[in-house]
């Protein structure tokens, strides 16, 4: 099971359409991810409710088709 | 089962520091779980180890519980802190040991 990089970052851009989205794939089997997510949504927001917002963006696909993402999040 | 959710919530309010892991502390089965447990040991708080593996319940229960998919869960007196990325964070920003102190939990002092 795993899911590709250009699907992790428009399912992201899709709910968070002002974000900057980087990927990267880290073991090159398309399963273990890090991305780092800056959004001026997430301005003011604790860091648990950013990353909240970038797992409610991939529609439970986190924790299952996804095993790994290291999450990265930023207002600016 | 709705008793989970109960049992999870006494847990992380009746102990000061809760982590939800794969495997044990001893043991990690996973590696995001392993280094929230190296972290702990590293920072010197003492807490209360989970092993979700063990409890299909549970497992299902505690990512419900703090609409979270992920393990590991670290909770600091009944707050959900965050899961390996947001505790290693805060590790390396000192927030970690400051938000322990600040709630009345003994850390190693460095040096």
């Amino acid at each position: 099971m795993a899911m590709a990089a250009e699907d992790i970052e428009r399912m992201i851009k899709e709910a968070l359409p002002d974000a900057k989205v980087e990927i990267k794939d880290l073991a090159g089997d398309g399963d273990h991810y890090a991305a780092t997510v800056i959004s001026p949504a997430f301005a003011g927001l604790s860091k648990v409710k950013q990353h909240q917002m970038v797992y409610a963006a991939l529609k439970g696909n986190m924790g299952g088709v996804l095993h790994a993402l290291a999450l990265t999040t930023s207002a600016e | 089962m709705a008793d989970i959710n109960a049992f999870i919530d006494n847990e992380v309010k009746s102990n000061d520091v809760v982590l939800f892991m794969k495997g044990t502390p001893q043991f990690p089965m996973c590696g995001f779980s392993g280094q929230v447990v190296q972290i702990l040991d590293y920072v010197g708080a003492p807490y209360k180890a989970h092993n979700v593996l063990e409890n299909a319940d549970l497992r299902q229960g505690i990512k419900d519980y703090a609409n979270w998919p992920t393990i590991p869960q670290l909770y600091i007196k009944g707050e959900f802190v965050g899961g390996c990325d947001i505790v290693r964070e805060m590790f390396q920003s000192g927030e970690l040991a400051q938000t322990l102190e600040a709630n009345g939990i003994q850390v190693k002092k460095a040096g």
